[in-house]
């Protein structure tokens, strides 16, 4: 199943936010969404997974889900949403109580889900006894109970510490090795971006508009490499030269704000 | 150099840092608030055995305790007690209900919460005890009007914290679950019915207080029995430990009433 972007526009009242993004997610691809602060990464995110109606244009979806799918666009959000009052074992079964799963097959996708996040053993812990890290294993564990086909990730890591974010990134890595699940990476960390994806669109300044899709040059294999290190910080530093004039327009456009 | 710079002279006296981030960090004890009471009750009796307190104006503790008593062996008490719990129960649970029902049609639907909140800060306001009189005319002389006196003024308060508590339940818990496809239903269920739950208990403990309130003020206006019909008769004979008494039934009543929320919070809102 793709995911299309479809000459999509967005305003807030008069502030236009996005102005005609198109772009498409194939299936099992990961593309991360770059661009200064407030040029629209989330919104669009918003309105690819249906949160946000658009101005003008359109998310559109492409061929069938995976037949085992139950919720082919799936969030993980930057402020994990956990339900405080659920344990963690329930904040993943949340997504199913709806569906027509039956209880057994309910227990074996939530265990299946604990199982590949590493928290089997926090099962009946509340949110509140969790780290942030750990919260946001929760996150991810409640989306891949669902068996999703697109992951949509906004910025999972940036409330976290840096050791947090690195292991996180190696789960990420390791969960989306396999290309059965293809994502949607907002990021403002470009070494996020190009560590993880395999295409970085990159926005402009509010309106958010495409100013370069950049291909990453090398297998999600070969970017594990320790040789690959330099070429992905080369990568780095082209996307940033891309975006800094504009990040540091953006800044002071929030500090006058 | 780092070691040099940790070092002072010989010649230099050193001073401690004075601390300064002591304070503002109220602790209760645990017996402290007893023992407080203990003191003044044993302080007013005190005063009382010695004669230096006249008992028509502030009868001393133990002849309130002996009244209390009396009432007990004689059934006045639950005589009076349960005419107003009777009253309490129904009026609150009436009042609770529709509360409920109106705040969270209030929090949910836009067409109840432009109508709605127009009509609740209108009536809000008004003491429920001044409808009494239209309420009387309108059901008739008993329980009626005395029932809805109560409902009426546990109502709005439940309301307005109903929908308060579903404005506070944060949104992104209500998109993630729409991100899923959750029906509505559900997501009122299991969202946000949790999500408002501290401020609706917390709106409870106000409902409570106003309830024990209006009964009093509408058995003082008119009925037969009840705590605040006897505080009244009491008051009127110049029967001051029995009127006493009843302020400190009421105490106790508003006390147990406060332990129960107390113990529903505990074991509804063990998460936080």
């Amino acid at each position: 199943m793709d995911l299309i972007a479809n000459h999509i526009s967005h305003r807030f009242g008069d502030l236009a936010v996005l102005d005609d993004v198109s772009f498409a997610v194939s299936a099992g691809e990961v593309v991360a969404i770059v661009g200064p602060s407030g040029c629209g990464k989330s919104t669009l995110l918003s309105i690819l997974g249906g949160l946000l109606q658009p101005t003008s244009g359109a998310p559109e979806l492409r061929g069938a889900p995976p037949a085992d799918s139950l919720n082919p666009l799936t969030f993980v959000f930057q402020d994990f949403a956990l339900l405080p009052w659920a344990t963690v074992e329930e904040n993943v079964e949340f997504p199913l109580l709806h569906t027509k799963l039956s209880a057994a097959q309910r227990r074996a996708q939530v265990e299946d889900a604990l199982r590949r996040t590493g928290l089997t053993d926090f099962r009946k812990t509340y949110p509140k006894q969790l780290s942030g890290g750990m919260r946001q294993r929760v996150g991810i564990s409640r989306a891949l109970a669902v068996r999703p086909a697109i992951l949509l990730m906004d910025e999972p890591l940036s409330a976290l510490d840096s050791q947090t974010r690195e292991l996180l990134m190696e789960d990420f890595v390791r969960l989306l090795a396999d290309g059965g699940m293809g994502a949607v990476y907002v990021t403002h960390n470009l070494e996020e971006a190009a560590r993880l994806a395999d295409r970085i669109v990159v926005l402009s300044r509010r309106p958010g508009r495409i100013r370069e899709v950049v291909t990453v040059p090398m297998t999600r294999t070969e970017r594990g490499e320790i040789a690959a290190r330099e070429r992905l910080l080369a990568l780095q530093n082209q996307i940033w030269s891309l975006i800094r004039n504009e990040a540091i327009d953006a800044e002071r456009e929030v500090q006058h704000a | 150099m780092l070691d040099r710079a940790g070092t002072p002279a010989k010649d230099e006296t050193t001073r401690r840092v004075r601390f300064r981030g002591a304070g503002f960090v109220p602790a209760s004890s645990r017996f402290g608030g007893w023992i407080a009471l203990a003191l003044v009750i044993a302080i007013w009796q005190a005063a009382g055995s010695a004669g230096l307190v006249n008992p028509l104006f502030l009868p001393a503790p133990l002849a309130i305790v002996r009244a209390i008593y009396d009432l007990a062996m004689s059934g006045a008490l639950w005589q009076h007690l349960s005419a107003s719990i009777l009253r309490i129960g129904v009026g609150w649970v009436l009042g609770t209900a529709a509360g409920v029902a109106v705040g969270f049609a209030i929090g949910l639907s836009r067409l109840a919460r432009s109508v709605g909140i127009t009509f609740i800060s209108a009536l809000f306001p008004i003491p429920k005890i001044a409808l009494l009189p239209l309420l009387i005319l309108w059901l008739g002389i008993g329980e009626e009007p005395k029932i809805a006196t109560i409902a009426l003024g546990v109502f709005f308060s439940t309301a307005i914290s109903v929908y308060s508590g579903v404005d506070a339940v944060p949104r992104n818990l209500i998109r993630m679950a729409q991100s899923f496809n959750v029906p509505f239903v559900t997501i009122v269920r299991k969202v946000i019915w949790p999500g408002a739950l501290p401020a609706i208990l917390a709106g409870f403990r106000i409902t409570a207080s106003v309830a024990l309130l209006l009964v009093v003020s509408a058995e003082m206006i008119g009925a037969q029995y009840g705590i605040g019909a006897f505080v009244l008769q009491a008051g009127n004979l110049m029967q001051t430990d029995q009127l006493l008494a009843g302020v400190v039934i009421l105490s106790v009543f508003g006390l147990a009433v406060g332990k129960v929320i107390g113990w529903l919070e505990t074991r509804l809102l063990h998460w936080r």
